[in-house]
């Protein structure tokens, strides 16, 4: 497995859908190729940082809006 | 036993406690389908904000997402009895909301949304970017500034690719559940979500490269 190849599997490899033989492989490359070790461990990190981001704080009016519209539309349901 | 009337007719803007358990999202759902609108709302209380993340993903306009997001949770309580709960509810919500904005997305940019696409070549694939973040890179940031870095990054992500790593990373549904909801192949969840990755990854080098001023 070259370093072009470990780039085209990155995904499967990070998700844990690679088949045993090509993860083998793969984890043997990057033993060998540090280039490809940060571009993995980077990726992993990227993935990790967007996952933990909390959301942001729902601006009050945009919740008040959302609450107000749906008692309406809601209570329009009911009639 | 509330009738939708109590909730709907109360002038007070705080919720009313549900009788269901806020814990338990099950017994929620089966309350909202059975016309308890306080399980409903808590429902809505519970997952706003990470829907209006969600909308905000993807549209990248404030009013689309905010209209994206009502319609959702008024689409998910009109179809709640279809709801057969053999997924999460909060999946099959994402993937009402995800249409909902996608919806928006599509209008306001016809040619920047494409329904399924040929698998690019791979030569630009290949990073170019390689330098070391040294541990714990995002730390050495303050959260709000973190979260401008983050939103700026995804901000300049390709829609196409922008939304597949949203609703595959951010809000984990599967490939299948993704390939789904946006109606395009497989392999083309496959090839955006890399490339969206990889992309991401660059973008984030920027800032996170060891030894560049803050």
């Amino acid at each position: 497995m070259n370093c072009e190849d470990v780039i085209h599997e990155l995904s499967d490899f990070i998700d844990g859908e690679l088949d045993a033989a090509s993860k083998q492989e793969l984890e043997s490359h990057l033993k060998e190729c540090s280039d490809c070790k940060l571009v993995v461990n980077q990726t992993k990190k990227t993935i990790e940082i967007f996952c933990d981001s909390e959301p942001v704080e729902l601006p009050s009016e945009v919740r008040n809006r959302l609450h107000e519209t749906l008692r309406r539309k809601l209570k329009q349901a009911t009639q | 036993m509330f009738s939708p009337r109590d909730f709907l007719s109360t002038p007070n803007p705080h919720r009313l406690a549900s009788k269901v358990a806020r814990e338990d999202e099950h017994q929620l759902v089966a309350a909202a389908k059975s016309g308890d609108v306080a399980a409903f709302e808590e429902l809505v209380s519970r997952y706003e904000r990470k829907i209006f993340r969600l909308t905000m993903n993807i549209t990248r306009n404030r009013e689309d997402a905010e209209d994206a997001m009502q319609d959702a949770f008024l689409k998910s309580y009109s179809h709640l009895k279809t709801f057969q709960g053999d997924s999460r509810f909060y999946t099959w919500l994402v993937r009402i909301a995800a249409n909902e904005a996608l919806m928006r997305l599509r209008k306001r940019r016809p040619n920047q949304f494409s329904l399924d696409e040929p698998i690019k070549g791979d030569e630009d694939l290949m990073p170019r970017e390689l330098q070391d973040w040294g541990p714990g890179p995002e730390q050495r940031f303050a959260q709000t500034e973190m979260r401008e870095i983050l939103s700026g990054v995804i901000e300049d992500l390709e829609p196409d690719y922008r939304t597949v790593f949203v609703l595959r990373d951010i809000e984990e549904l599967s490939t299948e559940e993704t390939a789904s909801s946006l109606g395009i192949s497989i392999p083309a969840v496959k090839s955006r979500l890399l490339r969206a990755r990889l992309k991401l990854r660059e973008k984030l080098n920027r800032y996170f490269q060891q030894g560049r001023a803050n």
